[in-house]
């Protein structure tokens, strides 16, 4: 691996364990899945099982009969806590139990409640809902026009200014569509040597954290405090007290650890219902999902891309035309800004004067889709850096130097226009390259086991403008705690925002106490998602230590302690107080410029605080007789600036890579009629320890973001990006056979090897 | 209570348990009655590991193993492997070697690989990966668990 030199004080840039280590190896962390209180009623839904209808009736009688039972409560029992009960992060779409209609299978429709889990399970079964069937829209390209209308008006939230337009709209199946214009791509396809068109699928995927969708609500006083397991609670204060018409401060939102989330427990998921549950119930309520639930929950979009490139003479991109659908699902949930901060990278990390980006979020009759590890951006890659790798093969140019001759370098335009600063893609490029040892003589295997390898490169911008705020206490014994929102879900986060703590207060990391989440304590923050908290909750509690620092130093000078005297910590408290009292508070706040794009051209100078970017190299094995891929190397390259704790960053590099591996060759959410046929581990295979291939490489390449914590960006994506296509030109540097949609499965890999020999599978 | 309930004894991390249990109750619910969470319930069909619990000396799937069926056995779970407050070789490993991210099914990789070392001391990366193949880790730490079990192996070797 390469690393920098640690940092001058040396907390910043050590590996140190997680500090949740020992809780973590003696089954004693703390998740929301632990959670009892006395009192408990536990909540089963009644899904729906049909993909888009009017619901006729709901029929509870026998369940509330039944018993045990504590209530049975269908969306018209909500209405009376919440007069418009309709949630959700872009649009108010999601009604927290169906009104009126259901528009995909497994929405829930009813809910039942009882202390013991399993009658509040028997009773749900004995709801019976009666639908009449509405045609239903499935696919993302067939939703543009679809008679099948999903929502019968938008209900945009109001939140983000792009989507003001589409208030009241309605007969339209469009939840965004994003635009940029920049040069003229029709002249540059005009003029060009050589016109390329292609078109890609990705496949609905999902997150499956291995601690299932859970929350907890418990009336209070004069409130609601909700146990959840989230990666945003402040957005989730904020959404239950808009519901209630509260202020936020009778809403508090408490996060322990969570066991994974991935972007599975963004924005508000079960929090609503739970909410309203205990209101209604005056009761403590859990709700805990099954691993099939979550399947009908939230997922990854589906997308079709169709990418046209105008290439010179000499082998220069001049020119590339970007149409993206986005199958969201029927809620918008977060899909909306995927398809606006995705959609505007989307013709890839390259220098072309002449961009042209048509970006769609569709509504369909699919279970919602929202973000996953890459907010979008591992679905792009896979289609640009397939179309490049096409490209560079029909141009016969070698793959990595067609890359290196169009890459984005510093200092150069981005399609937006936003100028690329601290984006090391050369450097990334040139380590895949390197490790992969490229321009040596490749070993391409014989008879029935042929060899190949591949590259792909993808970058990504930061989600932008948003806040995190920190605190840091000094306790009067020099002990001190940080005080913040960011939810340690795995990757790291409380180790390494202990770091910055005692990189700026010169102590050791270990000894930094971490508070987790709990909005009546901690400072608000946007939310832990899209490898924002390095950057911005990073920078907050720089400051905010900073701060707590200034502070501890104006006390020492006020009880007139000498400037650069070493009078410890514990003394200036008691000097100040007369015995060990007081604190030392100090505050940090951040938010990064930011200019929205243009509404016509979808132009900005300013589109994002920085750029994460992640390049990956693979060997792997064909067998010409079976389909069957076996990946034996995997090279994952990243420019995370500098890492903060580089053990930590490593995991999250081959943790990333792993699970886009799932993503490429197996996981697919399989549908009949709206009905996910395989949500479960049985049927929907994740990677396991048999699928990580012999040889694997993680590397951090040397550079410095500016303006992040000491030089560090997020980095928990990044290794996603260029999995996909890596693979799939890998194949098709071993057998000649190019695959379009993922996963890239043996039985593919051997269609497209047999129809290739002119002799095709049938159906 | 139903009139199915039936009264248990078993033998809990070291301490004899008795208990009322239902006949479709199953292991990790009896243990969670039990303030013990280690053992969580995540796939529920006993493919991902996370509820892992050794019965008798055998490592087992809580979550479709029945609660009765513990009645006059022993049973052993995460909790218990720090009991004399030492970390064993394999905790300490997992730390070191940062083997876990959320966690989550970090118990049931530690069981399942004290199972392994007491059958195999000094396994092969492929007897690792077969050992542990039943285990799933969504955070995808693989690479570092089998640096851990190598490396706890080699604690244990050492002692």
């Amino acid at each position: 691996m390469t690393i920098h030199k640690p940092m001058p004080a040396g907390q910043v840039g050590r590996s140190l364990p997680r500090l949740e280590a020992r809780a973590k190896v003696t089954g004693r962390a703390d998740y929301v899945h632990n959670m009892r209180v006395p009192g408990m009623l536990m909540a089963k839904v009644v899904r729906s099982t049909v993909a888009h209808g009017r619901i006729v009736s709901i029929d509870t009688s026998a369940a509330r009969q039944l018993e045990g039972v504590f209530a049975v409560y269908t969306g018209e029992d909500i209405r009376k806590i919440i007069p418009e009960p309709y949630y959700g992060p872009a649009f108010h779409d999601q009604p927290i139990l169906a009104l009126g209609k259901v528009r995909h299978v497994g929405e829930p429709v009813a809910v039942a409640l009882a202390r013991d889990a399993h009658v509040a399970e028997q009773a749900a079964q004995l709801v019976e809902v009666v639908y009449e069937e509405l045609p239903a829209v499935f696919g993302e390209v067939e939703a543009m026009d679809s008679k099948a209308i999903v929502h019968d008006v938008l209900k945009p939230a109001g939140t983000f200014p792009d989507l003001k337009h589409l208030h009241g709209k309605k007969n339209t199946n469009i939840a965004l569509d994003f635009h940029l214009k920049r040069g003229d791509v029709e002249s540059a396809f005009a003029s060009a040597a050589h016109v390329f068109e292609h078109e890609f699928h990705t496949q609905q995927v999902m997150h499956t954290p291995l601690e299932p969708m859970v929350s907890l609500a418990e009336p209070t006083r004069d409130g609601l405090t909700i146990h959840t397991a989230s990666q945003s609670p402040s957005f989730v204060r904020i959404e239950i007290a808009r519901l209630l018409g509260w202020p936020e401060n009778k809403v508090q939102v408490k996060v322990p650890h969570l066991g994974g989330g991935f972007g599975a427990k963004l924005y508000i998921k079960l929090e609503a219902l739970v909410a309203a549950l205990a209101l209604l119930t005056r009761r403590p309520v859990k709700w805990s999902l099954t691993m099939e639930e979550q399947f009908y929950t939230i997922s990854k979009h589906a997308t079709t891309f169709r990418i046209k490139s105008a290439v010179d003479g000499a082998g220069k991109v001049t020119g590339r035309s970007c149409t993206v659908y986005w199958n969201g699902g029927a809620y918008a949930d977060i899909g909306p800004r995927v398809t606006q901060k995705s959609g505007f990278t989307a013709p890839g990390p390259y220098d072309i004067e002449n961009v042209a980006i048509d970006s769609y979020s569709l509504y369909t009759n699919r279970p919602p889709a929202g973000a996953l590890r890459g907010f979008g951006i591992p679905q792009l890659v896979w289609a640009y850096e397939s179309h490049t790798d096409l490209i560079a093969r029909e141009l016969n140019i070698d793959p990595v130097e067609f890359r290196r001759n169009n890459i984005l370098r510093e200092g150069r335009p981005q399609a937006t226009g936003t100028a690329m600063k601290d984006a090391a893609i050369d450097l990334v490029l040139e380590k895949v390259a390197e490790r992969m040892n490229w321009s040596a003589p490749f070993d391409r295997g014989s008879g029935t086991i042929r060899r190949g390898r591949g590259v792909g490169i993808g970058f990504k911008a930061s989600i932008s403008p948003t806040t995190s705020v920190a605190f840091v206490n000094i306790y009067a014994d020099g002990s001190c705690a940080l005080y913040m929102s960011t939810v340690d879900m795995g990757q790291g986060s409380d180790t390494a925002m202990a770091q910055i703590v005692a990189e700026v207060l010169q102590v050791q990391a270990e000894n930094v106490r971490v508070i987790h989440p709990d909005t009546d304590v901690t400072p608000y923050d946007m939310a832990t998602l899209g490898s924002r908290s390095t950057f911005h909750m990073g920078n907050a509690v720089k400051l905010a230590a900073e701060d707590a620092k200034q502070k501890l130093e104006a006390m020492a000078r006020s009880v007139g302690a000498p400037e650069g005297s070493n009078l410890e910590t514990r003394e200036i408290f008691k000097k100040k107080y007369g015995m060990q009292a007081g604190n030392v508070m100090g505050v940090g706040s951040y938010i990064p410029t930011y200019k929205s794009p243009d509404s016509v051209t979808g132009m900005s100078d300013n589109i994002t605080p920085f750029w994460m970017i992640g390049g990956t190299g693979v060997e792997i094995e064909v067998d010409t007789e079976t389909g069957h891929v076996k990946l034996t190397k995997l090279i994952n390259a990243a420019d995370m600036g500098r890492p903060l704790n580089p053990h930590i960053v490593e995991t999250q590099l081959s943790g990333a890579a792993i699970m886009q591996l799932g993503f490429t060759m197996f996981e697919n959410m399989e549908f009949d009629a709206g009905q996910v046929t395989n949500a479960s581990f049985a049927d929907y295979k994740i990677p396991g320890i048999h699928d990580i291939p012999p040889d694997i490489e993680n590397h951090i390449v040397l550079a410095e973001q500016g303006g992040g914590p000491f030089g560090a960006k997020g980095v928990g994506e990044s290794a996603t990006f260029g999995v996909s296509p890596a693979i799939a030109n890998a194949i098709h540097d071993a057998v000649g056979v190019r695959l379009t949609d993922l996963p890239l499965t043996a039985e593919s890999v051997l269609r497209g090897i047999r129809l290739k020999a002119g002799n095709p599978i049938g159906d | 209570m139903d009139q199915h309930a039936k009264s248990i004894s078993f033998v809990l991390n070291g301490s004899t348990t008795e208990m009322l249990v239902q006949t479709h109750e199953n292991l990790v619910e009896l243990l969670s009655r039990l303030d013990l969470y280690g053992a969580r319930e995540s796939c529920g069909q006993g493919l991902c590991g996370c509820c892992t619990v050794i019965v008798d000396d055998i490592a087992v799937s809580g979550c479709l193993y029945p609660a009765a069926f513990v009645d006059g056995k022993t049973v052993t779970t995460i909790e218990h492997l720090d009991h004399d407050v030492h970390l064993s070789p394999v905790q300490q490993a997992f730390i070191e070697e940062g083997a876990f991210q959320c966690g989550f099914c970090t118990s049931g990789f530690i069981l399942m690989t004290h199972q392994l070392l007491e059958q195999k001391p000094m396994p092969t990366d492929e007897e690792i990966r077969d050992y542990l193949a039943g285990n799933l880790c969504r955070c995808a730490a693989y690479p570092e668990i089998i640096n851990a079990v190598k490396s706890a192996a080699n604690k244990m070797a050492r002692t």
